[in-house]
C-alpha cells in the first residue's frame, strides 16, 4: 500500500508508542515526527484541532487521531502482514471491549497514582489492583487457552495496548514504589506482559529504561506541584 | 440457525438507544428486557460482570457490552444491509473518531448540567454547547454526519437529543436557539423510524431526569 506516512507523537507518550508499534508490526515505513508537547507545533494543532494530542498519524497527507482508531485504520489499510484485530467479529467486540477497559479503568488508575500522594494515592493504588483482578479474571474466562498473544504468534491490538500501560511496570515500581505487576495474584496478566516485553520488536522499539524513569520522575513531580498551586 | 437476539436495556439510556437503533436499521428481531437498575437482574450481573451496565447484546448467548462495540458488532454480523460504517478506512476512521469524541463529552457534560448549579452548571452549559457546535461544524451542509446516508456517528450522538429538553429546562438555555442546523439534523433522523421508536418522549426523560434530581437532592 503506497503512500507516505508521517506518525506525530512523543517518545514517552504510551498512546504515540501503541501507534509505532503497531506500524512495526505491518512492517510499514513511516517518519517520526516528534512533538515538543509544552510547545506544540502548527502542524500538529492543524492535523488535530480537536484535541491538539498526539498521536496523529498523517497518511498521504490525510491526519487520524486518537490512538485505537489509528490501530484499526493501519489494520485496514494495510492488509498485508499479521492482523491486529481478529476477523470473527465476536472476537473483535471482545478485543475493542478488553482495550477499552485496558484504557479507560486501568490505565486511568495508574495515571493517578502517578499524579497523587498521601491517601488519594493509596486509594488509586487500591484501584489499579482492583482492575488487575478484573483484568487477570477477563483473561481466564476469555482467552482460556492461555496462547501467549491474543493474536496467536504475533503482536495485535490488544497487545498493543496491555504493554503501552503495563509494559513499564519496572518504571513504576522504580518511580512510585510500588509493585504492581505480582505474579502470584495475577500470573496470567504478569506472563502476558512478560512475554510483550521480551518480543523483539517490542524489546527494539521500547524507549530506555533509565530515560522512561527520570520521564516519569519529571512528571510526576509536575503534576504534584500543580495539584498543590 | 434461528439467531437469538437479546438487548438487556433501561429505556432512558442514550447508550441504549444506539443499540436500539442499529438493531432497527437493520430489521433484526429482538427480545427487549427492561432493566431496574436499582435490581440488576442476574443475567445482567452474568453478561457484564466487569461494568455491570445496560446495554448488553447478548447474540445467541454471548453477550456484547458497551454500546458503540455493540453498534458496530451489528454492522459487521448484519453487514448486507442498510451499512452503518463507511467501507472507505479513512471515512471508517473518522467515523469512529466522531464517536468517540461524543462519548468523551455530551453525557458527562450533559449530566453536569442537570446534577449542579451555579458555576458549576454554568461551566458545563457552556462546554457543553462548545461541543455541540463543534459536531454542528463537522456536519456542515451534509444531511447525515456520513453524508448522504445515515451512519454510525448518526447514531452515537441522536439518542441524545431526546436528553435536549430535559438538558434546557434545567440549564435554562435554549440549545435549537445555539445549535439550529444540528437541532434540524436531529429532526431529520427521527423521520426514521428505526430512530423515532428507539428515542422515549423528551418530557417523559425529562420527568426521569427530575425523579433523579430528588433522588441525589439537586434542586
Amino acid at each position: 500500500m503506497a503512500g507516505k506516512v508521517v506518525l506525530h507523537g512523543m517518545w514517552a507518550s504510551p498512546y504515540s508508542n501503541r501507534v509505532e508499534l503497531a506500524l512495526k508490526v505491518k512492517g510499514i515505513e513511516y517518519e517520526f515526527v516528534e512533538e515538543d508537547l509544552t510547545n506544540k507545533s502548527e502542524t500538529l494543532l492543524r492535523y488535530n484541532p480537536v484535541h491538539k494530542k498526539v498521536p496523529v498519524l498523517v497518511h498521504d497527507g490525510k491526519p487520524i487521531a486518537e490512538s485505537l482508531v489509528i490501530i484499526e485504520y493501519i489494520d485496514e489499510t494495510w492488509t498485508d502482514g499479521p492482523r491486529l484485530l481478529p476477523q470473527d467479529p465476536y472476537e473483535r467486540a471482545k478485543v475493542r471491549f478488553w482495550a477499552g477497559f485496558c484504557q479507560q479503568q486501568l490505565f486511568e488508575a495508574i495515571i493517578t497514582v502517578v499524579k497523587t500522594d498521601g491517601e488519594a494515592q493509596e486509594r488509586a493504588v487500591k484501584e489499579v489492583h482492583e482492575k488487575l483482578k478484573v483484568l487477570e479474571e477477563g483473561i481466564k474466562g476469555n482467552y482460556p487457552e492461555g496462547s501467549l498473544f491474543v493474536n496467536g504468534d504475533s503482536v495485535g491490538l490488544l497487545d498493543i495496548v496491555v504493554h503501552s500501560i503495563l509494559g513499564a511496570h519496572k518504571v513504576h515500581e522504580e518511580v512510585l514504589g510500588v509493585k504492581f505487576l505480582d505474579p502470584e495474584k495475577y500470573p496470567r496478566v504478569t506472563s502476558w506482559v512478560t512475554a510483550l516485553t521480551e518480543f523483539p520488536l517490542v524489546k527494539e522499539a521500547a524507549p530506555p529504561h533509565e530515560k522512561m524513569v527520570g520521564f516519569l520522575q519529571f512528571f510526576r513531580a509536575r503534576a504534584l506541584k500543580s495539584a498543590t498551586a | 440457525m434461528a439467531e437469538e437476539v437479546i438487548l438487556l436495556d433501561f429505556w432512558p439510556s442514550p447508550f441504549g438507544m444506539r443499540v436500539r437503533i442499529a438493531l432497527a436499521e437493520k430489521g433484526i428481531a429482538y427480545d427487549y428486557k427492561e432493566e431496574d437498575l436499582k435490581n440488576k437482574s442476574p443475567l445482567l450481573l452474568a453478561m457484564n460482570p466487569v461494568h455491570k451496565k445496560i446495554p448488553v447484546l447478548i447474540h445467541n448467548g454471548k453477550p456484547v457490552c458497551e454500546s458503540l462495540i455493540a453498534v458496530q458488532y451489528i454492522d459487521e454480523v448484519w453487514h448486507d444491509k442498510s451499512p452503518l460504517l463507511p467501507s472507505n478506512p479513512y471515512e471508517r476512521a473518522q467515523a469512529r473518531f466522531w464517536a468517540d469524541y461524543v462519548d468523551k463529552k455530551i453525557y458527562d457534560l450533559g449530566r453536569k448540567i442537570w446534577s449542579t448549579k451555579g458555576e458549576e452548571q454554568e461551566a458545563a452549559k457552556k462546554e457543553f454547547v462548545e461541543s455541540l457546535k463543534l459536531l454542528e461544524g463537522e456536519l456542515g451542509d451534509k444531511p447525515f454526519f456520513g453524508g448522504q446516508a445515515f451512519g454510525f456517528v448518526d447514531v452515537a450522538l441522536v439518542p441524545f437529543y431526546s436528553w435536549f429538553y430535559a438538558y434546557e429546562t434545567c440549564g435554562g438555555f435554549s440549545i435549537e436557539a445555539e445549535c439550529p442546523k444540528l437541532v434540524a439534523w436531529a429532526k431529520r433522523c427521527l423521520l426514521r423510524e428505526s430512530v423515532s421508536k428507539a428515542l422515549p418522549d423528551p418530557e417523559k426523560v425529562h420527568g426521569f431526569v427530575l425523579e433523579l434530581k430528588k433522588k441525589f437532592g439537586v434542586e
